[in-house]
């Protein structure tokens, strides 16, 4: 809310200056937005009175005017529609300097020598239009300064206000603080009752005293709204941040930001029967101030006449009753609804008025006599008529009771973590006006407190601890560091921490990519079709519309991101978590991810330029699940997104894993990428999983290295080449190794050649000749047999 | 018998040696077994055998010195070959070396690990939970009932199943408390997600850290050195620590922590609006609602919770301008932080 700092001194005798002031707010928990002058930088503007208007010899828009402005009186030209004799207006002598930098000279104006101007709110930088000069009320002496007559020397703060303190959403609650702090009194301006004038009353009941416990309606007959608003009602508003309308608008805004009590006018004359306070029907709908239709239902609290909805309550005001120009008898309305209700009403039809703020976070339910009061008070002050007497429904029973709560010493002592000495604590509770009352002796010390109606936020001895603390400043407590007890952990084997993962996905080249978890449903779809992912009601954007299934969606956008900005190359993982339905619930599991494409290497002198490859990613693959240790197995992916013939399922210990391979040539020209995008996804649990290491025997004889280079179909998978290989040798073979694939000239066309490196060990004694090459032959027998191998 | 005469032309033919076969030739030619010194000292037996020994004598002299001028030439003739083969060896060492290039942590990654090695090391756990909640643990468990008007402080986003996005890591502490009694000591890092539209400093997605203390006579005052000392912590260095009161449904007395501008260090600049403060962080004693939610004795227990963004101090420390930056994986602003 904004503050007007002059408005606040009309309350509390504030001697600190405006930093000052708002150090105090913002370390009492009203945090300080920011502050603003009311008025730009201007000078030699004086309130002066237009004596004489004659009509411009030579200009049919233009009036010569003679203007008294104390010191003398000066020829002014004047172009503005309502210049006329005895208007109290802003006069800039020769001199003066505008808002804009403009320096007022003498100017010659068709023929006539203006000496100075007249000015409008628009030109002194106070209002963003303006139909003419400003007119000011004939109460301000010619020759004043304007500054000083309009107190624009004043300053704006701006406090941003936590939803608790409801009871400082107004001048009045504000000023309690600032006394409170300052130890200062405060002086509420003197609201006496307004004696009913006339006897016309208009019926208020209530259907629903939950949703409205108290409801007060009086009725004003004969206003005239056409009335100008006088200034300094008009420049508070602005100062706060409202439009200036019309009296019986500005009149319950001014009450709104003075006592803190939303209110309301209705054109007394576009009701009928009697004001019924009740939950809406089903069906039944209304027209809004706004020009909105709304269809309300039984959870809506409405104001309603016989006619039906006239305003939702505490919320927004209806068309049909609402106050016009020819709005001559006028309904006030000062209610106390229930923060809850006008919560829900304001959220569900996205309606932020002031007035649902201020329900919502709670009015002072003992306020609405007093402000009804204020308001008809300036109401028939600024715009006539006859106020009736004032009627009221009210069930006392369901009004906020005042809140007693107990506040133990030592509770206090124990959460603040240091000892506030009771009278400390005591003085700061009878300035918060919560009556305290005392019990005990000094160290068992439990005060209770009764809090007045305004403090509706103090439920708990907790609450009151807070108070106490805020009072007597946070920064006033010493900081300790917390002893306890040390116990130990224990080292878990069975689980890589996820650093790991990434430290050797980062050594692996790729940089960590972290991107959004919502996805444009149709990405989602492409890259995961089976995927039925879960949506956002309410997302920011059609491109943020779903939950990801997959890490894929964000990396290709990433990689599109990238190739949009002339990369090359372009390496990628991310870890994060992904969301499937799975039967009746919602599989959330952390994924790890990564995109690879062009280049193998970045370009240099040293390195060729091959592109990356299937057996890049598989290496890279191949290397995560090496931190685990775990057995590992590839086959051959069937996935519409990869690549047919080029894309795995990685198993782990014959579970899948996870998949890799290239991107699916069709999946990349949808997307409109290049061809030769690489991916990978792999289970995070899978990848974390780790064996515990054991040593086992490690052979010190002498090993014997044979190579085999055989022919075989080109279907033949490696892997079964090397099962069949190791299943006929078994320990005797340290080690295996393809080390030449080779396919095309010299080979029959849907053959391959396989070049196999074996290495023989026994662990303990020396192999001989006659021994290998009797387990050579008897491998190739194998192979020939069930792979139909031939030797090359 | 010119032996003088034939040791200087072998002398001379050793020195003239270019490489290691004219050498071997030298040596062949002379000392070989038909070398001319080796015949010379074969056609002693025609001499006069009284001088025979003298002869021999000379012979053999000349034959040690040829012998020795042929091994100094060969060591000579092997350093200069050796020599030249390492220059012609040597390479340019100031091209760049030839492995596979390293990538990057992501600045948040990063941030993460330099707050969870702070507060391990004090003795705290971290643990994570789900993004996609339910009501009741990102708000109701939390103090917050349905019209609760804190509730619009986190614009929440739905889901068509009834969940929603958590808001905050909160619901991590209330599934703690629920799977563990005190002493809690706990961090929670973790994605987090409010409607927020993207600009420089607000993300619909962003990262949180927060932290749980539950235990007998866990205090205020607690709070605020847990708070800052993680700051100097963090920061490298004691910047000023400011507690302003402040509201959460989940804490009282709850409090928001400014922290000197690491720009300017208080003087005023750009980044911190020229206030010297930069808001980093919300804290407070758990609400004794939060703890009977959980079935924790809050006549026993109390607790402190603080929560920060991660996103926040990841741009104060890297210096990053923009939170944009942080989730459009540009290659070229992430090799910054390789």
């Amino acid at each position: 809310m904004k503050y007007s700092e002059q408005w606040l001194k009309d309350w509390v005798p504030i001697t600190v200056s405006t930093a000052q002031l708002c150090d105090q707010l913002t370390n009492a928990g009203l945090e300080v937005d920011g502050t603003e002058s009311v008025a730009r930088e201007f000078s030699g503007v004086f309130v002066a009175k237009v004596t004489a208007v004659e009509p411009h010899p030579n200009a049919s828009r233009l009036s010569v005017c003679q203007v008294d402005h104390g010191a003398g009186t000066s020829t002014v030209v004047c172009g503005a529609p309502n210049v006329r004799p005895g208007l109290s207006s802003a006069f800039a002598r020769v001199g003066a300097v505008l808002p804009d930098g403009t320096a007022i000279g003498r100017s010659d104006l068709r023929g006539v020598v203006s000496e100075g101007m007249l000015l409008s709110t628009r030109e002194l930088g106070l209002e963003a239009d303006a139909d003419g000069i400003l007119e000011l009320d004939a109460e301000f002496e010619f020759g004043t300064d304007l500054r000083v007559a309009l107190g624009l020397d004043d300053v704006v703060i701006d406090i941003d206000l936590t939803p608790n303190r409801g009871d400082v959403l107004s001048i009045r609650g504000l000023a309690r603080e600032v006394g409170v702090l300052n130890r200062l009194p405060v002086s509420a301006p003197r609201i006496d009752a307004v004696d009913a004038d006339t006897a016309t009353v208009f019926g208020v009941e209530i259907a629903n005293y939950a949703g409205c416990p108290r409801y007060l309606g009086r009725v004003i007959e004969g206003v005239d709204i056409s009335r100008p608003t006088p200034w300094w009602m008009r420049e508070r508003l602005r100062r706060s941040g409202l439009r200036p309308i019309d009296p019986a608008v500005d009149v319950t805004n001014y009450v709104l930001l003075e006592l803190g009590q939303p209110m309301h006018a209705f054109d007394l004359d576009q009701l009928s029967g009697g004001v019924v306070v009740r939950n809406g029907q089903t069906g039944e709908s209304m027209t809004l101030l706004d020009g909105r239709d709304i269809e309300v239902d039984e959870t809506v609290l409405l104001i309603t006449d016989s006619d039906g909805p006239v305003a939702m309550a505490g919320v927004m005001g209806g068309e049909r009753s609402g106050v016009g120009t020819e709005t001559c008898n006028v309904f006030l309305e000062c209610a106390y609804f229930s923060p809850q209700t006008v919560a829900r009403t304001s959220r569900r039809f996205d309606l932020h008025t002031d007035a649902a703020y201020r329900y919502a976070r709670g009015v002072d339910c003992q306020l609405q006599a007093e402000a009804m009061e204020r308001a008809t008070r300036l109401l028939v002050d600024i715009a006539g008529g006859r106020p009736g007497p004032v009627v009221e429904a009210v069930s006392e029973k369901d009004l906020p009771a005042a809140n007693r709560v107990s506040l133990r010493k030592s509770r206090l002592d124990l959460l603040v973590g240091e000892e506030i000495p009771v009278e400390e604590v005591e003085r700061i509770l009878d300035r918060l006006e919560l009556s305290p009352s005392c019990a005990g002796g000094v160290d068992d010390r439990v005060w209770t407190t009764t809090s007045p109606s305004h403090r509706f936020d103090i439920a708990r001895e907790e609450d009151l601890v807070e108070e106490v603390l805020r009072i007597h400043g946070y920064d006033a407590i010493k900081s300790r560091v917390p002893i306890v007890p040390l116990p130990l952990g224990r080292a878990r084997v069975s689980e890589l921490l996820d650093a790991r993962l990434k430290d050797l996905l980062v050594d692996l080249g790729y940089a960590e990519a972290i991107t959004y978890s919502f996805v444009e449903e149709k990405i989602a779809g492409l890259l995961d079709p089976g995927g039925d992912p879960v949506s956002v009601v309410n997302p920011v954007s059609s491109e943020h519309a779903v939950m990801r299934t997959s890490l894929l969606p964000g990396l290709v956008t990433a990689l599109r991101n990238n190739l949009s900005r002339q990369a090359a190359r372009v390496r990628l993982f991310e870890t994060g978590q992904c969301f499937r339905k799975d039967a009746d619930d919602l599989a959330q599991t952390t994924l790890c991810g990564g995109i690879l494409f062009g280049p193998r290497e970045r370009e240099g002198w040293a390195h060729d330029r091959d592109r990356v490859d299937f057996f890049d990613v598989k290496g890279d693959v191949e290397r995560l699940f090496a931190l685990g240790g775990l057995t590992v197995g590839y086959v051959k992916a069937a996935d519409p997104v990869l690549h047919p013939g080029q894309s795995a399922v990685v198993l782990v210990e014959g579970e899948p894993a996870g998949r890799f391979g290239r991107l699916h040539p069709e999946v990349e020209t949808v997307l409109e990428l290049p061809s030769g995008v690489f991916v990978f996804e792999l289970e995070g649990d899978a990848v974390l999983a780790r064996r515990r290491r054991r040593h086992g025997f490690v052979s010190r004889q002498p090993s014997v290295r044979r190579d085999l280079a055989v022919v075989v179909d080109r279907e033949i998978s490696a892997a079964s080449i090397e099962s069949i290989v190791r299943a006929r040798l078994g320990k005797i073979l340290a080690e295996f190794t393809f080390f030449d694939v080779y396919w095309g000239e010299g080979i029959d066309s849907n053959k391959k050649s396989v070049a196999i490196g074996l290495t023989f060990q026994h662990p303990s004694r020396t192999l001989t000749d006659t021994e290998i090459a009797r387990h050579l032959d008897d491998t190739l027998l194998d192979l020939t047999r069930r792979l139909g191998v031939r030797l090359r | 018998m010119n032996v003088d005469g034939i040791e200087k032309a072998a002398l001379a033919a050793v020195d003239a040696a270019t490489d290691e076969r004219s050498l071997d030739d030298a040596r062949v030619r002379y000392l070989g077994r038909r070398g001319e010194l080796t015949v010379l000292l074969r056609s002693l037996g025609a001499i006069d055998a009284a001088e025979r020994p003298a002869a021999g004598a000379r012979i053999n002299a000349a034959k040690a010195r040829l012998q020795e001028a042929i091994e100094r030439r060969g060591g000579a003739l092997a350093a200069e070959q050796l020599e030249q083969e390492l220059a012609e060896e040597a390479v340019d060492v100031t091209l760049p070396g030839r492995s596979r290039s390293g990538g990057s942590l992501h600045p948040i990654t990063m941030t993460f690990r330099r707050i969870e090695r702070i507060f391990e090391a004090a003795g705290y756990d971290v643990v994570s939970g789900p993004e996609i909640e339910d009501e009741y643990h990102n708000f109701e468990a939390l103090n917050m009932p349905a019209d609760h008007p804190a509730r619009a402080m986190h614009d929440t986003l739905y889901l068509d199943n009834g969940m929603l996005l958590r808001t905050h890591t909160s619901p991590v502490q209330i599934r703690t408390m629920e799977a563990r009694p005190p002493p809690i000591r706990v961090i929670c890092p973790g994605r987090v997600y409010r409607k927020d539209n993207m600009d420089a400093s607000h993300s619909p997605m962003f990262h949180q850290v927060e932290g749980l203390v539950v235990d007998e006579g866990i205090a205020f005052a607690d709070l605020k050195g847990a708070v800052v000392d993680f700051v100097h912590g963090f920061f490298e260095q004691d910047l000023g620590v400011r507690f302003r009161p402040s509201y959460f449904p989940f804490t009282e007395p709850s409090a928001e922590v400014d922290v000197q501008c690491v720009h300017c260090l208080g003087d005023g600049c750009q980044a911190c609006g020229q206030s010297g403060w930069t808001e980093v962080l919300g804290c407070g004693m758990v609400h004794p609602n939060v703890l009977a939610n959980v079935g924790i004795d809050t006549e026993r227990y109390t607790g402190f919770a603080f929560g920060f963004g991660v996103d926040r101090f990841a741009t104060l420390f890297y210096e990053i301008d923009d939170m944009r930056l942080l989730f459009d994986n540009e290659l070229r602003f992430l090799e910054q932080f390789a």
